[in-house]
């Protein structure tokens, strides 16, 4: 992944809330087409920082510092109206809870053709007719008839098919989902997932996809970016961060889930098995992790350590972890192996 | 028109059940800290002083003749808001006042919360057929435009004081009735009042017990509401002239001075003021509860 | 076609609900009534000055007010089935009539004032949300707090001073300028600057009401999920809040303007006598004073049923707005 190539590149992005920083320093890249898992405890600020590429940040937050580029467009110089254009247009956006994110109030066609009609100069009737395409397009069954229904008619896994209709409906470069089948049962689940995936190879899309669960993340994602409060611990390909994760977090993440290989495991396997909560960043100096470490060292809690690359897209933030040779590792104790849920 | 208007209560949610309540001393300091609260406690403990003390501040009858008529606020220092047609003591008048509006809106709000919890509880609790009827009456309350009720009640009878509060509380109740219930609808289905159920406690026991303290705060909120919709009722029965000829009202002072619009517009202001003074304070009152008791009104 | 569906579910619901409602205001109001002291027979009496014992009875029995209650009220029932609302001994003329000559002032009063309020509350309370604790926040809560505190008679009063005394713009008493015989657009803007007062006084307080509502709802609604989703989209900023804000935002509007109509048709007895309305406000007063039983209950019957139409109305906008409604049937 080279930064020319790349359609999105965050560069040492920070978010700040009053009294607190939700996102320290975060640097990652997705090139166009490719599906880059962000992984991490709820509250880690994956969510912000997908909001804060859309500039959808609430109110009382704000981007401290940093880039982000789409396409070679620094999207944080961009006017509110300029923004306006990429919304919806080149970047979408599908919401972790299909109840609450439709409006009750308006039909799914309208909701579906508003997005149409901002960003291209068609009629209404073109607009209607391209809502039933799309509807066809994410699987409902019946879409015509189903144009005028309202969200309350719909079950949740066929709000969620809606809003991903509405999202891929101006064939954005770039989808962030934030945690899309959270909220919906395991077999609803995978089939959002594989019509996620399946759109993204048709609509040579790039798919940022927000989850926990590290099952969703090894079927459908390419790459991996693990977030621990509020900094990207380490970016792996897909393969290898599964058959070797470096960052201890990470491997206490791995440690912590059941079978990873095992396809039919995409159960939501919550991220907390971990000994110790995630830390407070306030106050605090060193890695962020250290309290939670088992290789803890004594210079950890002097410094952040920085992510550092480690060649083939591999970035790891631990210098105790890398700065072994791979085979000469030692095998300390995962905390939490093998628990089982 | 504000006569009997039902202000709606916006209360959030209902009270979160089995809440532990603070220590009381904290509670004090939440009330001190709300400075919409406080605000309308003055204004609202001024105007009870007054209403009080109306006799030891202007001793002579304000009924009488004490000077020229039609005096303008500021031309007379014995009369700093002047005179009315009958060259009576319209700051008096004003201060004694302060007595029929807060009597009739306290009573009658008494009388309407009275009414209204006993029904809302009962239609809440006991659910099934008794609240259907029970709801069916509120409804039928809530149809017949309630001052209209009101002016019926009240000439039945004579217009005085507990007459009108009377009639003001038979019409209002609904409002609360239909808070009660709902709080009541929640809040037996909770933990703690199943609890209580299972062991036996009577439904009285439980009513008044489990469910009663924790479903008052909105109903607080509301009686602050109720008292200052009684004081606007009764200011405009007494404009109508429907009121006790022997007692001082706000709203009979503007119905006196609104023959004199054209000339000596004061006396229709003032009275209007004093009515509008008391009603904002139990309105700040009523909202300052409000922020106060269901913290999550505000971002 | 769904719509059309979800207007007769709606409307069918709605006056399936109504009817036990009519049916138990038509027996309240009736026996009621029959507990005042004094009848029309009575008042007409005393003020006649010589009536004899006997010519009282002969009154009561002309009016049919000498029966048994149940008689009485089986009478008016079953006269109410042929619309009859009976003869006002009072007025020497019969209750339909009387009511039916005030019914449209009325309604135009607070058809008006309805309209008024809601559109200047939404409006205001919009306002208050967009600028949340900021200085048009601040000033127009202050503003909204005291007509939310105001008699809306008093408010009437002191417009009446500023624009009819002081000013000299608006007319301050009736509907219509007498024997001005207008016509054509002269007779409607005469008819509008004699509506503006009353309609004012009417509409003040609930102004602040649909105010404090719209606010509390528009804040509410920014802070649900969909309009994140929303702005996604990249729409406009007034778009986003007209179309997706609003529209959630009224529902909880209309619902307690629905609740709110038997007030504001209680608040027009007092702006009608106040601005010399000839409507049915100035009628009940009337009737109250002179005792005259037919034409109260009459009044007092019709007004429950105007509600209870527009509420009819309010559903329909109601189900309208909110496509939940009306659609679990």
């Amino acid at each position: 992944m080279t930064a020319g190539a790349a359609l999105l590149s965050v560069d040492k992005l920070s978010v700040a809330f009053p009294g607190h920083t939700a996102v320290h320093e975060a640097s990652f890249s997705i090139s166009p087409g490719e599906t880059l898992a962000l992984v991490g405890e709820s509250g880690c600020g994956k969510s912000v920082t997908a909001f804060s590429v859309m500039r959808l940040l609430p109110p009382n937050a704000r981007v401290a510092s940093g880039r982000i580029s789409l396409e070679g467009t620094d999207l944080l110089a961009l006017s509110e109206a300029e923004m306006r254009e990429v919304r919806g247009a080149r970047v979408s956006l599908i919401q972790q809870e299909p109840m609450t994110s439709l409006n009750p109030v308006l039909s799914i066609g309208l909701q579906i053709s508003e997005v149409i009609r901002r960003h291209e100069k068609v009629s209404r009737k073109a607009a209607r007719e391209r809502a039933v395409e799309l509807l066809d397009l994410v699987s409902i069954p019946n879409a015509r008839n189903r144009i005028d229904d309202y969200p309350h008619n719909l079950s949740g896994g066929m709000r969620q098919r809606v809003m991903i209709a509405m999202a891929v409906a101006c064939q954005p470069k770039l989808l962030i989902a934030d945690e899309p089948t959270t909220a919906l049962d395991v077999t609803t689940q995978a089939q959002v997932l594989d019509l996620l995936d399946d759109l993204r190879h048709r609509l040579g899309m790039a798919v940022l996809l927000i989850t926990h669960d590290l099952g969703v993340v090894a079927q459908w994602a390419d790459r991996i970016a693990v977030m621990y409060a509020g900094r990207i611990v380490e970016q792996a390909g897909i393969e290898p961060f599964f058959a070797s994760p470096m960052h201890p977090y990470s491997r206490g993440l791995l440690g912590a889930r059941v079978d990873v290989d095992a396809d039919e495991h995409y159960g939501s396997h919550r991220l907390t098995e971990i000994p110790g909560s995630i830390a407070s960043a306030a106050g605090q100096t060193g890695c962020s992790f250290a309290p939670r470490c088992p290789v803890v060292q004594a210079a950890c809690r002097q410094a952040v350590p920085p992510l550092t690359p480690l060649g083939e897209g591999r970035a790891v933030a631990c210098p105790v972890t890398t700065s072994v040779p791979l085979a000469n590792r030692p095998s300390f104790p995962l905390s939490g192996a093998g628990a089982r849920q | 028109m504000s006569v009997q208007a039902e202000q709606p209560i916006v209360v959030t949610g209902a009270a979160a059940p089995g809440r532990a309540i603070p220590r009381r001393r904290r509670r004090l300091r939440a009330f001190l800290r709300n400075p919409t609260f406080v605000a309308g406690a003055l204004i609202l403990t001024a105007l009870v002083l007054l209403a009080l003390t109306a006799g030891l501040l202007f001793p002579a009858d304000p009924q009488d003749m004490v000077g020229t008529p039609l005096l303008w606020p500021g031309q007379d220092a014995e009369f700093p808001l002047g005179t009315d047609s009958l060259g009576r003591d319209v700051l008096a008048r004003l201060v004694y006042g302060t007595r029929a509006s807060l009597l009739v809106g306290v009573a009658a709000a008494a009388i309407g919360l009275a009414i209204g919890m006993v029904v809302g509880a009962f239609a809440g609790f006991l659910g099934g057929r008794v609240d259907a009827a029970l709801m069916r009456l509120v409804e039928l309350f809530q149809t017949t435009p309630t001052f209209i009720l009101v002016i019926v009640i009240v000439s039945i009878t004579e217009p005085t004081i507990p007459t009108i509060a009377m009639a003001i509380g038979l019409a209002s109740w609904p409002t609360v009735a239909r808070l009660v219930r709902a709080q009541f609808r929640s809040l037996r289905e909770t933990d703690f009042v199943m609890a209580a159920r299972s062991l036996g406690y009577s439904p009285l026991r439980i009513i008044v017990q489990e469910i009663l303290p924790n479903a008052l705060p909105p109903v607080i909120v509301a009686a602050s509401v109720m008292i200052a919709n009684a004081i606007l009722t009764e200011a405009g029965l007494s404009f109508l002239n429907m009121r006790d000829p022997n007692v001082i009202s706000w709203g009979g002072m503007i119905g006196d001075g609104r023959d004199q619009l054209r000339t000596a517009w004061f006396l229709t202001a003032l009275p209007g003021a004093a009515i509008a003074m008391a009603v904002l304070s139990l309105n700040l009152v009523g909202d300052g509860l409000n922020e106060i008791l269901n913290p999550r009104t505000e971002p | 076609m769904r719509m059309g569906r979800r207007i007769a579910s709606t409307l069918k619901r709605t006056a399936i609900h109504a009817l036990p409602t009519v049916l138990g205001i038509i027996v309240l109001d009736f026996l009621f009534l029959q507990l005042m002291p004094g009848d029309a027979a009575d008042v007409m009496a005393t003020e006649a000055g010589s009536a004899t014992a006997e010519t009282v009875a002969a009154l009561r029995h002309q009016f049919g007010i000498d029966q048994p209650v149940l008689t009485q009220l089986a009478n008016f029932l079953s006269h109410l089935a042929r619309l009859d609302l009976g003869y006002s001994p009072r007025f020497n003329a019969s209750v339909g009539n009387l009511i039916m000559a005030r019914l449209p002032n009325t309604l135009l009063l607070m058809v008006s004032a309805l309209t008024l309020a809601l559109v200047l509350g939404i409006v205001v309370g919009s306002v208050m949300a967009a600028w949340q604790g900021k200085w048009p926040d601040r000033a127009l809560s202050v503003v909204v707090l005291l007509f939310y505190s105001m008699p809306g008679f008093w408010v009437g009063l002191m417009a009446v001073v500023l624009f009819s005394v002081k000013l000299g713009w608006l007319p301050s008493d009736g509907n219509e300028t007498i024997g001005a015989n207008l016509s054509g657009f002269a007779l409607v803007s005469d008819r509008l600057t004699h509506l503006i007062l009353p309609a004012l006084a009417l509409a003040s307080f609930f102004i602040a009401v649909y105010a404090r509502l719209t606010r509390a709802a528009m804040l509410e609604v920014q802070r649900q999920d969909f309009m994140r989703t929303a702005r996604a989209k990249g729409l406009h900023p007034l778009l986003i809040q007209l179309r997706h804000a609003l529209r959630n935002a009224l529902v909880p509007v209309t619902t307690v303007a629905g609740m709110n109509l038997g007030n504001l048709l209680g608040g027009a007895v007092v702006v009608e006598t106040l601005f010399g309305w000839p409507g049915m406000g100035r009628l009940t007063l009337d009737a109250v004073l002179g005792r005259d039983y037919s034409v109260l209950l009459g009044v007092l019957l019709l007004s429950s049923f105007v509600v209870i139409v527009v509420n009819v109305l309010i559903d329909l906008l109601h189900a309208w707005l909110d496509p939940r409604i009306g659609a679990t049937e």
